[in-house]
């Protein structure tokens, strides 16, 4: 019999990390991944240690999708830019990034998806406080929170680019 | 940027699996036979390279062939003369290596 289950969790932007840390032990622990939805995950059982899985930004590319599926990964789905994938064990190793740049890469894309949203709830929360609405708090603090998570995205990049210095 | 700086290792790579025309996941083995699975190149980390790669004329996409949905890929005219420039530079780059460590026995 398919068993399946489904876990409400969420992690905040800078976390993505601890997230796909969080996957891949469901994994071990005999849990894959198999859709993914708003702060929800829906595993199915494997055997233990089936799969390893791997989440990036990466906004709508069919042709990406067709590449890592070319290479042997699975694609999982999707959840706004995020893209979650799993790879079989026994089919090697799994990583979507092997070297700097392209993690320096990856924290830029994220870091300007952040930037446009907060950008815009800063312009939108100034137009409202001053509008009829009074709710332009709400965009102030959405800005606030965009903010900080830019500011802990890109101390990630600061690491990485200070290791560049001595090597790829 | 100049086309005369250091080449990554993955670019190296990519661009030497390339002297034949490869799909991407042809372009992960042969990198990894020829580093004798010292390097291995992730996917994501390849699909950005092909495509930094495409747009600055070293490699180009081969149309593709009926039935066929994988990309492949060839190195340029251009593409081929950087990596013999790179050739030459890491040849420098290990020879004077190496010359500095036999002569610096005395340490």
């Amino acid at each position: 019999m398919v068993s399946r289950k489904t876990i409400r969790k969420w992690f905040f932007i800078w976390d993505f990390e601890k997230e796909e840390v969080w996957l891949n032990e469901m994994a071990l622990n005999g849990w894959a991944l198999e859709s993914v939805g708003l702060c929800s995950y829906h595993f199915i059982k494997c055997e233990p240690g089936e799969y390893s899985v791997r989440l990036e930004m990466h906004p709508y590319d069919e042709a990406y999708i067709q590449f890592m599926q070319d290479t042997g990964a699975e694609y999982v789905g999707r959840m706004a830019m995020w893209v979650y994938f799993r790879k079989k064990t026994a089919d090697g190793p799994f990583d979507l990034f092997s070297d700097i740049d392209s993690r320096i890469a990856h924290l830029d894309k994220i870091g300007k998806v952040l930037s446009a949203i907060g950008g815009a709830n800063l312009l939108i929360g100034i137009a409202n406080t001053f509008g009829p609405a009074r709710l332009g708090w709400v965009n102030l603090l959405c800005a606030t929170l965009l903010m900080y998570a830019l500011g802990r995205i890109h101390g990630k990049k600061e690491a990485l680019e200070k290791e560049r210095l001595l090597h790829e | 940027m100049p086309d005369f700086l250091a080449l990554t290792e993955s670019t190296y790579y990519i661009l030497l699996s390339l002297l034949k025309p490869q799909h991407g996941y042809g372009i992960m083995q042969k990198t990894e036979e020829m580093s004798h699975g010292r390097v291995r190149l992730a996917a994501g980390t390849l699909y950005g390279a092909l495509n930094t790669l495409c747009d600055k004329g070293w490699i180009l996409p081969l149309p593709g062939e009926d039935g066929s949905r994988r990309k492949e890929y060839k190195l340029t005219e251009k593409g081929k003369a950087v990596l013999i420039n790179e050739v030459k530079r890491l040849k420098e780059l290990a020879d004077n290596g190496e010359r500095a460590l036999g002569e610096g026995s005395t340490w």
